[in-house]
């Protein structure tokens, strides 16, 4: 039993991440959540086992973590978001101070200590203007789809000011923004900037430190980074590709590697 | 015989209302306000017209309200919609002392005098949830149309509580409890007792004094009228009219013009 896995349910996507013992990452796949969380879970790791060519017996130690952690009947234990988030930034940037995390229906802004532990943190899950649905509602009502948005970010010449108060009240705000002629990337581009403030809004209260490190799948849409750059005035740890995405697994797989070790010390 | 009206655009629907000097409605009309708010409100007035069998000539006075009343060209004044709901639901039910107006995007709760002037009001404005929106979410993710929201949610046995304020996460909440094999009108009652919590937080910010009466589109809502009745303990007023209230209004305080003109005249 020379590996271990970490499970993540986010509100939109589902991640697995399987590790050996020196903490490589030797597979990790993503499905969308839909509603049978259980079943999604299953189906992640069943094809993470088979990227990495690994039988489930061997692995040693399943943590899961996100909303869906408690439908996870494979786990041997489960972690809270924020623990899991804080692990895996550290995992890809130890000197992480700060990070901030937007999901699909969630942001939280988290502060670390030298021992990866969480000294402070806030989190917005109540209202969707301050998530990444907010860009997927104000995409989708310009019939965009999610998948499109950061390049239609991208191509923005020009910030259209969206107020960002209430996601669903946007649609009448995109409609009027269509209207009178702008752009849906110069909209898209506006609504980033309005959910960056949000995001600033959230790390100052928790008194936000250098080094920053971004995780969740928004972090995947280059703008995002970059507006929040300019908006911290220092550059930010953004891990490549779609690895934001898969922060809270690996943070996960990393305590299930301590866990593992823990207890053969033990035996 | 001199006659006045009143458009009301709303975000959602835009309602136009002719009346005759006897304060009686002639003509009425309720349209989709769409992306030309302009567009709308002119043709919501013509259909009241044709509805009424007149011509522009024969109105002698014109007030737009509602979130569009700006757009109302062919308007001689504008009235808040605040003034104007308050004004049409005294005229129909005169002892009103509370009107809770629930509309597309908006929930307003108004407190009036006996004489009929505002005292005070409170609105739900920056966030969705309590509004119509939050019924039109649940009837997207039900794939239900919404004259049936009402009348299903009455059917429930054994509701379900939405825990979720945001309208967005009410669409995800929704769908994961018919995920759970709960039934569509548990589910639905329970998204009825939530806009009916949001609204009695804001009428009790204004306070809540009989004879209350409940006006917008979310009026013609049986469901809704009964979880509230319910919760409040009393019986609300609600006419075939509560949809044109703000209409109106407008077209009460447009006839208002009208009087005095000829007042000043004699």
């Amino acid at each position: 039993m020379n590996y271990v896995a970490g499970i993540d349910v986010g509100s939109t996507y589902t991640k697995a991440v399987i590790m050996d013992r020196e903490g490589s990452m030797i597979a990790r796949t993503i499905l969308p959540t839909g509603f049978k969380l259980g079943n999604v879970a299953r189906s992640v790791f069943d094809a993470a086992l088979e990227q990495s060519e690994l039988g489930e017996e061997e692995i040693g130690y399943v943590i899961s973590t996100g909303y869906g952690r408690h439908q996870v009947d494979f786990r041997d234990v489960t972690i809270t978001d924020l623990t899991a988030g804080a692990r895996g930034a550290h995992y890809l940037y130890p000197n992480t101070r700060t990070v901030l995390d937007i999901g699909g229906q969630t942001m939280k802004a988290s502060k670390l200590n030298e021992n990866i532990k969480v000294k402070s943190f806030r989190l917005n899950d109540k209202c969707a203007a301050g998530t990444g649905a907010f860009l997927e509602k104000t995409a989708r009502y310009m019939n965009f789809s999610t998948e499109e948005i950061g390049a239609l970010a991208e191509s923005s010449t020009n910030e259209v000011v969206i107020s960002g108060v209430c996601a669903v009240f946007a649609e009448s705000e995109v409609i009027n923004q269509l209207s009178i002629g702008s752009s849906p990337a110069d909209i898209m581009y506006g609504s980033m900037v309005s959910l960056v403030g949000r995001s600033m809004q959230l790390m100052r209260r928790i008194k936000m430190e250098s080094e920053y490190t971004l995780v969740g799948g928004i972090m995947r849409f280059p703008t995002m980074v970059k507006t929040l750059e300019e908006n911290l005035g220092e550059g930010v740890n953004i891990p490549e590709g779609n690895m934001p995405q898969f922060a809270g697994a690996i943070g996960a797989a990393t305590l299930a590697l301590q866990r593992l070790k823990k207890l053969e010390m033990k035996a | 015989m001199k006659y006045s009206a009143g458009v009301d655009v709303g975000s959602t629907q835009t309602k136009a209302v002719v009346i005759d000097e006897n304060l009686k409605i002639v003509g009425r009309m309720l349209i989709d306000t769409g992306s030309d708010v302009t567009k709308a409100a002119e043709h919501s007035y013509e259909l009241a017209l044709e509805d009424a069998g007149l011509s522009a000539e024969d109105v002698s006075f014109v007030v737009g309200t509602g979130y569009g009343r700006y757009k109302v060209n062919f308007g001689d004044t504008q009235v808040t919609e605040i003034s104007c709901h308050g004004r049409g639901a005294i005229h129909m039910f005169p002892n009103t002392r509370t009107v809770l107006d629930m509309g597309g995007q908006d929930t307003k709760a108004i407190s009036l005098s006996s004489s009929g002037e505002i005292i005070d009001f409170c609105m739900n404005d920056k966030c969705a949830a309590g509004t119509g929106r939050f019924l039109g979410a649940a009837a997207n993710a039900l794939d239900i149309p919404l004259p049936e929201l009402g009348p299903t949610a009455l059917k429930a046995t054994r509701p379900v509580r939405i825990s979720t304020t945001c309208t967005v996460f009410a669409e995800t909440e929704i769908l994961s409890w018919l995920g759970k094999g709960k039934k569509i009108e548990d589910v639905l009652m329970g998204v009825h007792q939530s806009i009916s919590a949001r609204s009695i937080g804001l009428l009790r910010r204004v306070g809540i004094n009989e004879e209350l009466t409940f006006t917008g589109g979310v009026a013609n809502n049986r469901g809704m009228v009964e979880v509230l009745n319910q919760n409040l303990g009393l019986e609300m007023n609600v006419s075939d009219n509560s949809h044109y209230m703000g209409a109106l209004g407008a077209a009460l305080f447009a006839m208002d013009q009208i009087v005095v003109v000829k007042e000043v005249l004699n």
